[in-house]
């Protein structure tokens, strides 16, 4: 859980710097329907304004971001030049146990070349050729039955 | 005391280290795999699925095995969100849940008939029981996947109690195992999974579907409570769940 938070907050942080970047350069993110310079949102419903902290007011949308699970999209809402409220749009959810995941971070899996190892065991388990075999020779025998 | 008998298509072995083992539990639980191989193999053109698949019995007229069977492949699909799927080109094709159901009835076999440490293993997938004859866990080695079988390679050892080990996989002579997803797309990123599960049933149902989904494969297993895996990728990179290490028995390497 809190490994996601921290990524969640990571990636909100980003969108949250990008957004300010262009607040003050005057650039309008595509996803916002706002002409340059004319101090307004055409999503809020609140008074326009432009505060000292640089946010503008409004509904902003982030870009789609790749989680490892699924996609992450996220809008921040601005109202007063704050951040009043972040909605997710998209979170990864296509996955059995859904819920477990999402209360999750992404897990880091430790991974190490194969080596061989001493084989002093009782089982071997490991993928087999022989039902494969068994289905081909099947298809021969069958074949000169015919 | 062991034996190997072909069925099914494959090996299948069971030792009972138990003293009080005869020859005739062996017959019991084998005559069980060939009940089981009469019933669900899509090979012989008599079994009940063959029957099925050709629109000669009607569903309310299904055996209570196999309609238990489909039961579960359907609960399972729905688990895996699709990526466990018996629908094949052919029909139905239940045998990657069928084969750990069939081995987790055997041993239930065993234990109602008294025995308490042994192992049975089907092409790879293996139920474990009780102590080996050391009076140890089993321990039981994942194959290398790139090597022959005759080599019998062994890339890493686990020590378990009580538990169900599969492994899914390709082998050398190419993929079998395609994701039902994308019916045209052979899986092969990873070459091997292996699970470790409470049981074997459950450890070969997550294993088969699981495997289908490539490098992501892991991350399901991860995700499964009481579940730990080991999956190697076509690269012989390993990945493994946080848990797995448990179960490791450290080795000197060759």
């Amino acid at each position: 859980m809190k490994k996601f938070l921290v990524s969640a907050f990571v990636f909100i942080t980003f969108v949250i710097y990008s957004l300010h970047q262009r607040v003050a350069s005057n650039v309008i993110s595509p996803t916002v329907s706002q002409t340059p310079n004319s101090g307004s949102s055409s999503t809020t419903t609140t008074q326009p304004s432009t505060s000292t902290t640089g946010f503008k007011d409004g509904q902003y949308t982030g870009d789609i971001v790749d989680a490892y699970y699924g996609n992450v999209q996220v809008k921040a809402i601005i109202s007063g030049g704050k951040i009043t409220d972040i909605q997710f749009l998209d979170y990864p959810r296509d996955r059995q146990q859904s819920n477990y995941i999402n209360s999750q971070a992404t897990p880091m899996l430790r991974t190490e070349a194969i080596q061989a190892q001493s084989a002093n065991v009782d089982i071997i388990s490991g993928a087999t050729a022989t039902s494969q075999a068994f289905i081909q020779s099947l298809g021969f025998a069958l074949a000169k039955a015919k | 005391m062991k034996q190997t008998r072909l069925l099914m298509g494959m090996p299948i072995s069971i030792e009972i280290i138990d003293k009080s083992v005869d020859e005739k539990i062996f017959d019991v639980v084998y005559d069980y795999f060939k009940y089981i191989d009469n019933k669900f193999s899509v090979y012989k053109n008599d079994s009940e699925i063959s029957q099925i698949n050709q629109n000669k019995i009607l569903e309310k007229d299904y055996s209570k095995d196999m309609k238990q069977v489909l039961k579960f492949c359907e609960q399972t699909r729905k688990q895996t969100n699709g990526f466990f799927n018996i629908q094949k080109d052919i029909g139905i094709d239940p045998s990657g849940l069928v084969k750990g159901w069939a081995i987790f009835n055997g041993a239930k076999l065993l234990k109602k008939n008294g025995f308490e440490n042994f192992y049975i293993e089907a092409g790879g997938d293996i139920q474990v029981s009780g102590k080996n004859l050391d009076k140890e866990n089993w321990r039981i080695g994942i194959r290398n996947p790139f090597k022959e079988f005759k080599e019998n390679e062994i890339v890493k050892v686990i020590s378990v109690f009580n538990k169900g080990v599969a492994t899914s996989g390709t082998y050398l002579r190419g993929a079998h195992i395609y994701n039902p997803k994308d019916r045209n797309k052979k899986v092969d990123e990873i070459v091997s999974l292996t699970v470790i599960g409470s049981n074997i049933y459950e450890a070969d149902r997550f294993a088969t579907a699981a495997f289908a989904m490539g490098q992501k494969a892991i991350l399901f297993v991860e995700g499964l409570n009481g579940f730990e895996g080991y999956q190697i990728d076509k690269n012989g990179i390993a990945t493994f769940t946080s848990g797995f290490n448990k179960f490791i028995l450290e080795n000197e390497k060759n």
